[in-house]
């Protein structure tokens, strides 16, 4: 793989052109299987029968190698496994597992193909099957474009059902019955006779037996888990404090350090002064950093007191020093040459030869991912051998940055990925774990674990780019003749591969994510995607493009419903064109009382539909215009993710997505003064609290083709749904986030 | 110092500014209560102090004059209090967090207030940020829990 992986760094292409590493590798070594990861390590006793189940006397352990952020992956990961390997997942051990390329992420970048998801023909499928290919030779084990279950849903059916043929091959064997004679029953083989055989008995027969490639896997018919709603297999250590994320690993004399980097984000630090810090209650070292310093102490928040005392001598930044220079440069795009153009249908320019019905420009804000948990990792260097425990969506290439600064063989780095206390896409960043692991080389022989500050982290985040977007349209006869939708924003592919060091080409999907795609049929229908030269790092943030451009577009509709003299509801199932989604649409009609909207004075309803992640979601909120401000009252969301695997873990996705995106609509702005980051902390950065939170009614739909992960499909329409809401409450159209920078909300 | 937490007693010798958080996370080992702003805007370290909610984070070692719990005092997997099995029973994690400091509120909330109103719920949690937006679960787990913490009062009563 050595080799390979050279090749994968110079020419690998990520983005519309990700394919190209087809050709590249070739199809035999594409087929060469990995290395299981399970088998280092191995004790007397122990089996691990495929990279997925590991059997030793006390029992039965599963693998679920996807980052546990609160989107439930690890109880559905298991539940595909126990469902072909016939065991509970009560009666089981659930681990993360070890960083490998075997647990790479094959569907990852599918999202990447220039094809919109309703596009089923064999080209498109071609090239979705196709960024396997390079997936597998980045070999990346990331958590992020809710492609976990899509990924896993085969592939980890197909580990569970393998494991159980080799346990039943070993229980043959050992019985001296006819295999196809026995059956499984909850963790154990059973003959006909009666007789029964524990799987934790039958390891050591097992260790020896190749698992077959193909195994056949259970008509879903079939299923007794996987269709049903699964209690959560982290939900009793999360209610009683026993939860470990990686801010409460403990080590034997462990000591607590923190970060002050140069808030001019990607400038470093000229010089700085420590004096008083080193002579602080607790601290132990100040240890110097490309961009700033770390303090060592024996508690952390000694270490945090002695790291607001250094004073620093700061590099400048050269990107623009306010948030009104970052608009600038947004909308100076514009007028430069286009970054995509994956949709021109009719004849656009023609359609607007006598003007447009309507045009105006939106524009987002900078946003903070701002987890629960502050960013943090404990790293352990001694006798050339990195221990890393990190919460992270990336943990291949945790261990890659641990062996580089380390200066060690990648074999020689342990990373253990704990509970995440959030991610959102900010947990996919290797700063934080970098961070830490510089603290621990310098500081050889003794665990470290390396908090950054709440200040720290909202300061130093990679943000969901700031964006904008221009638009003109015709309406005729109560319908959409032409939309001409132009967007602009810092490619987020560009910045977050950049920092893993992964070059990407050709255009950035992600700039007109869930804008070029969505399934309308608009006569002259042109969407074109601006590049922003790179400022802030920007990253992934919960829906990516999709979260920016679900705003422009579905106002945008919504804003042309209204010019077309139509209901916004029929309006959208007239020019649609995909017959799941109508499924949704239709749905959330039904669920929302559509008809009856505005019936209540001071009420207001609106509709926003979004596919992201080939998930078709319609979400309708409704708000009441109080003297107090605006409420949110009601959210209700149709989805349809093809197969609900868990369906009580789904309805909480929305809550989750809902609530988030909704925080973002009202609240959230990041900007930017002196070069830096003006929001601190939860007081100038807030998300909505209990009081404020909407009831929220669910329904999932299984008409799609395939199965689709709904991590980040709920988030997109919220924004939209509620500024139509505030439309329809209060005539007023607004084409900004965050809201409240236009109309009050009651957010008491 | 002598501090008593979760109905053992420990000395430290720590700086009398630092806040009870740190002394708990990081002298002490007990981990349930998290660090998540340092300010008291978010709740994620909320304890009980003689039986009230506090804010360890901003709340000196020195201002602690009162017996400290815990989550991790409040019950255990084999021995949940109602909270938290009702917390388990609406599912309400999802990062889980700020679930133990959203927790303790609740537990707090319910011992003042065993029945409360939507609006009590609401006050009683607003300080408790959950970027998941566990929300409508956590409403549905408090009135839970308020049905269960009476259910055990009338079982003790028969």
């Amino acid at each position: 793989m050595g080799r390979a992986r050279k090749i994968t760094r110079r020419v690998l292409l990520i983005g519309s052109a990700a394919v190209a590493g087809g050709v590249v590798f070739g199809y035999w070594r594409y087929k060469t299987p990995h290395e299981n990861p399970l088998k280092r390590g191995l004790g007397p006793g122990e089996a691990a029968l495929t990279p997925y189940v590991r059997i030793d006397a006390a029992g039965v352990t599963l693998i679920t190698p996807r980052a546990e952020m609160g989107q439930g992956v690890h109880t559905t990961l298991a539940a595909l496994l126990a469902e072909e390997l016939d065991v509970d997942l009560d009666a089981v051990r659930i681990e993360h597992g070890p960083a490998s390329s075997a647990y790479f992420n094959a569907a990852v970048l599918e999202e990447g193909v220039p094809f919109a998801a309703t596009d089923t023909s064999p080209m498109a499928e071609r090239m979705r099957r196709m960024t396997r290919v390079p997936a597998k030779f980045l070999g990346m084990q990331v958590t992020g474009g809710s492609s976990s279950i899509p990924d896993a849903f085969v592939k980890m059916r197909k580990a569970g059902a393998a494991a159980r043929e080799v346990l039943l091959t070993a229980a043959a064997a050992e019985l001296g019955e006819d295999r196809a004679a026995l059956s499984t029953a909850r963790g154990a083989v059973v003959s006909p006779s009666g007789r029964q055989l524990r799987y934790e008995d039958l390891a050591v027969a097992a260790a020896d037996i190749d698992p077959p490639a193909d195994p056949p896997l259970k008509p879903a018919a079939q299923w007794r888990l996987l269709g049903r709603s699964q209690p959560r297999v982290d939900m009793l250590a999360k209610c009683t404090g026993t939860a470990e994320f990686s801010i409460d690993v403990r080590l034997e004399n462990m000591l607590y350090a923190t970060v002050r980097r140069n808030p001019q984000l990607g400038a470093g630090v000229l010089d700085f002064d420590a004096e008083t810090a080193r002579g602080m209650r607790g601290v132990r070292e100040v240890i110097a950093l490309p961009d700033g310093a770390a303090v060592v102490a024996s508690n952390t928040w000694y270490a945090f007191e002695a790291a607001k005392t250094i004073r620093f001598d700061w590099q400048p930044t050269d990107y623009p020093a306010d948030t009104d220079g970052h608009l600038a440069a947004v909308l100076s795009a514009f007028d430069g040459d286009h970054d995509s153009r994956f949709r021109d249908e009719g004849k656009v320019d023609d359609a607007f030869l006598e003007g447009a019905d309507l045009e105006g420009e939106y524009r987002v804000p900078y946003l903070a991912h701002a987890t629960m948990e502050p960013l943090n990792a404990v790293a352990w260097w001694r006798d050339g051998r990195l221990d890393i425990w990190a919460g992270n969506q990336l943990p291949t290439q945790a261990v890659k940055e641990g062996a580089a600064l380390a200066g060690i063989d990648e074999e020689h780095v342990h990373v253990h990925t704990s509970y995440l206390g959030g991610g959102f896409g900010r947990r996919a960043e290797m700063d934080f774990i970098k961070a830490a692991v510089t603290v621990a080389v310098a500081i050889e022989g003794t665990p470290v674990k390396t908090t950054w500050s709440r200040e720290e982290d909202m300061t130093h985040d990679t943000y969901r780019p700031l964006a904008a977007a221009r638009f003109r349209a015709k309406v005729d006869a109560g319908a959409a003749t032409a939309l001409d939708l132009e967007l602009s924003a810092p490619s987020v592919f560009e910045s977050q591969f950049g920092r893993l060091d992964v070059p990407t080409v050709g255009p950035d999907i992600s700039i007109v994510q869930s804008a070029w795609d969505q399934p309308y049929g608009i006569p002259n229908h042109r969407v074109t995607g601006y590049r922003v030269p790179l400022m802030l790092p920007v990253s992934s943030w919960r829906s990516v493009g999709a979260s920016q451009n679900g705003f422009f577009h579905e106002c945008i509709v919504d804003e042309m419903a209204h010019a077309a003299g139509k209901d916004p509801l029929d309006f959208r199932l007239d020019m649609l064109t995909d017959e799941v989604s109508r499924g949704v649409i239709e749905a959330v009609a039904e669920l929302s009382d559509w008809g009856a909207a505005g019936s209540a004075p001071g009420h207001g309803k609106g509709l926003a539909f979004v596919l992201s992640f080939g998930v078709p979601t319609a979400e309708v909120v409704e708000v009441v215009n109080t003297p107090k401000g605006i409420r949110v009252l009601n959210v209700w969301a149709a989805v349809d993710v093809g197969t609900a695997l868990d369906p009580a873990n789904i309805e909480a996705q929305l809550h989750s997505g809902i609530n988030f995106g909704l925080s973002a609509a009202i609240m959230s702005e990041v900007t930017i003064r002196d070069g830096q980051v003006e929001q601190s902390n939860f007081h100038n950065y807030d998300a909505l609290r209990l009081p404020q939170a909407p009831r929220i009614a669910v329904r999932i739909l299984e008409n799609g083709h395939r199965i689709r992960g709904i991590g980040e499909p709920g988030t997109p329409p919220a924004a939209p749904a509620l500024a139509n809401a505030v439309f329809a409450a209060t005539g007023q159209r607004i084409r900004e986030l965050p809201l409240k920078n236009h109309v009050r909300f009651d957010l008491a | 110092m002598k501090l008593t937490v979760n109905e053992r007693e420990y000395e430290i010798d720590v700086d009398s500014r630092m806040p009870l958080l740190w002394v708990l996370r990081d002298e002490l080992g007990i981990t349930g209560p998290k660090y998540g702003c340092g300010m008291a805007m978010c709740g994620s370290c909320t304890v009980h102090l003689g039986g009230r909610p506090v804010r360890s984070c901003i709340l000196p070692v020195a201002a602690v004059n009162a017996e400290v719990r815990t989550i991790e005092g409040l019950g255990t997997p084999d021995t949940l209090h109602a909270v938290q099995a009702a917390w388990v029973e609406m599912q309400v994690a999802q990062c889980g967090y700020c679930q133990p400091g959203q927790i303790m509120s609740a537990a707090a909330l319910l011992e003042a207030s065993p029945s409360p109103s939507d609006e009590e719920i609401d006050r009683a949690l607003s300080g408790n940020l959950c970027r998941c937006g566990t929300y409508p679960r956590i409403r549905s787990a408090v009135h839970a829990a308020a049905a269960r913490l009476q259910g055990e009062l009338r079982g003790e009563a028969d």
